[in-house]
């Protein structure tokens, strides 16, 4: 099982996180990702592949300031 | 009011040891918009002791519903607008400017500051200035801030922690889009919760 945001997510094992965001709806220009604790860099965002047991936090930013 | 005076008041209100740790700090705003100058006015009152401010526009009347700036400012670059706000509420705070914008490219200009607040309106920009910090210096603090739009409740806006050293203030979700505006006290909220962020940081309290 994968953890995105608290939440226990089928189904997404073995996808790229680019694969991940693109099916639900994140604009990648938008999102700051984080795995298991870390920052992970937009440039291995379409190498890095989601395993079971990942914990997966996607922040997507909304204007204003 | 000397330097001295200014210090002896800050440290009886906040104690010598914490007062230093203050005065010793360096923080990079960036963005002097309704977040970046209200998190500058609060961080240059508890005497953080070096503040570089960067922006690459000019106030507009557009700002003035929430932004820092005056009337009489109008037109002027904002790193120099607020570097003369804060020299007149305290001299002693050293404010280095730097009027240009922040891209990809020149992210090496936050290099000397440990402290990173992300105050940009813009939602790309600001994934990329905490991108872009987190990839290249993973060791500075980012305190970035996501929804602080229209009228909603103050009571969603809050501070929470991405990993170790990032933190996120705002409600994560009012986008200025939808909402069609902003509003002095909902982003003057977030930028408190950034400017809290940034000393508590300082003062060695990294929970949120």
């Amino acid at each position: 099982m994968i953890t995105v945001n608290g939440a226990g997510v089928e189904n997404a094992q073995g996808k790229t996180i680019a694969e991940y965001l693109a099916e639900s709806g994140y604009d990648k220009k938008r999102v700051a990702v984080e795995r298991n604790g870390g920052i992970v860099p937009k440039s291995s965002y379409d190498t890095t592949i989601l395993q079971d047991g990942d914990s997966v936090e996607v922040v997507s930013f909304v204007g204003g300031g | 009011m000397t330097r001295e005076d200014w210090f002896r008041a800050l440290e009886q209100r906040h104690s010598a040891d914490l007062q230093e740790r203050f005065s010793q700090a360096s923080v990079a705003i960036c963005g002097l918009g309704g977040l970046g100058s209200n998190v500058a006015m609060a961080l240059a009152r508890a005497g953080v002791g070096t503040l570089y401010l960067i922006d690459f526009d000019r106030v507009d009347i557009s700002n003035l519903n929430r932004q820092q700036y005056k009337a009489s400012q109008l037109g002027l670059y904002k790193t120099e607008a607020m570097k003369q706000n804060l020299a007149e509420i305290t001299p002693y705070c050293k404010v280095m400017i730097n009027t240009v914008k922040l891209t990809e490219d020149n992210l090496s200009l936050l290099g000397d500051y440990e402290i990173i607040c992300e105050c940009f309106d813009n939602a790309e920009c600001k994934a990329m200035l905490v991108n872009g910090t987190a990839e290249n210096y993973p060791e500075k603090y980012i305190v970035a801030a996501s929804g602080m739009s229209g009228l909603h409740t103050s009571n969603k806006i809050r501070t929470r922690k991405l990993g170790q050293r990032i933190y996120l203030c705002g409600d994560g979700e009012s986008d200025v889009q939808a909402d069609g505006t902003l509003f002095a006290p909902r982003v003057m909220l977030c930028a408190a919760h950034q400017a809290n962020a940034v000393l508590r940081i300082i003062a060695g309290k990294f929970e949120v």
